[in-house]
């Protein structure tokens, strides 16, 4: 299958998705006013990943700004992820946050909360 | 000598209206504001306009990234909720999705303000939902956010609150809103939100 590769917009993030090395990484701002058109492909993306995962997937978010419409997709990408990890997949989600950004960093940990996977909350300097 | 006949003419309503808006934004110490249709475009240029200027204002970045997710969730609301007024009685020039939006600076905060109509039908319910948000600390908001996010159908226009409770949630402050009736049809909806700059979050 093939590699997504989407560059960044001042409303959208760059996109690397790539099946073959298992990284799956989201950066830069995601703020687009219909973001459900935006993440539609990377959902679908996903759904043909689960059929045949690597052994290992890491997944790197590291995301600037985001609005509350993408906050509902990212939420839809990692349930999916969530259930490929229920049925034996080895996922790791890695968020990264800028230092003193207490409001990104409890973003990530809303998201450890609701979502079964192992995450990794990481800080990198602003 | 027909450019002194015109400069003895009485000056226009408008020309002296627009001395007195000047005067009370500058008194309000208005950064930028905007009246007009919202389009994706403009929120672009805002986003673009207001970034620069703190940036150029040395804002602490924490500061600077809650201005600016407020604003994003404050702009996208009035994109995605305003509702047409059709009614030229109400609104006479416009096509209809036509809004107010302003940003001041304060002495201990930054001022976010905007104003749009909306169906005075769905204002009860909107109201309420304001409301609830105001009545929550900082824990039960963030589990009504998280309850929210987890549960509700996603729709085009995002909803169920979601943008509201971030709001609340990154300010720290009560939403502090108001709605004026203009018919049985029609009531406009403003909203006034506060960031504070010389001060720490408490959340």
């Amino acid at each position: 299958m093939e590699t997504i590769i989407i560059e960044g917009t001042p409303k959208t993030p760059s996109v690397h998705f790539d099946s073959t090395s298992g990284i799956l990484q989201l950066k830069g701002r995601s703020i687009p006013e219909n973001s459900i058109e935006f993440y539609k492909p990377l959902v679908e993306w996903l759904d043909e990943y689960a059929s045949k995962p690597q052994p290992k997937t890491a997944v790197n978010i590291q995301l600037e700004y985001f609005n509350t419409s993408s906050s509902k997709c990212l939420l839809d990408l990692f349930k999916k992820l969530e259930s490929m990890h229920k049925g034996g997949s080895d996922i790791m989600i890695k968020w990264y946050y800028e230092e003193d950004d207490e409001d990104m960093l409890e973003a990530g940990e809303d998201y450890q909360s609701i979502i079964n996977i192992p995450f990794k909350m990481i800080e990198v300097e602003g | 000598m027909p450019q002194i006949v015109l400069a003895q003419q009485p000056k226009s309503r408008l020309m002296i209206d627009i001395y007195d808006l000047y005067n009370k934004m500058e008194g309000n110490n208005i950064m930028l504001s905007f009246k007009g249709d919202i389009t994706s475009e403009l929120m672009t240029s805002i986003l673009h306009i207001m970034e620069s200027r703190l940036d150029s204002m040395k804002e602490d970045t924490k500061v600077k990234k809650k201005v600016y997710n407020v604003l994003v969730e404050c702009l996208q609301n009035l994109y995605h909720h305003i509702d047409e007024v059709p009614d030229k009685k109400v609104d006479k020039n416009n096509s209809g999705k036509s809004a107010i939006f302003m940003i001041g600076i304060g002495e201990s905060d930054y001022s976010i303000v905007t104003g749009n109509y909306l169906l005075t039908e769905k204002v009860p319910s909107f109201k309420k939902m304001l409301e609830r948000i105001n009545s929550l600390n900082t824990e039960d908001l963030k589990n009504l956010y998280k309850e929210i996010l987890n549960n509700e159908r996603l729709s085009e226009k995002g909803g169920g609150g979601l943008g509201m409770i971030d709001i609340a949630r990154k300010t720290g402050q009560k939403l502090n809103f108001n709605f004026v009736e203009i018919n049985d049809k029609y009531s406009f909806f403003s909203l006034n939100i506060k960031v504070g700059h010389t001060q720490l979050q408490n959340n």
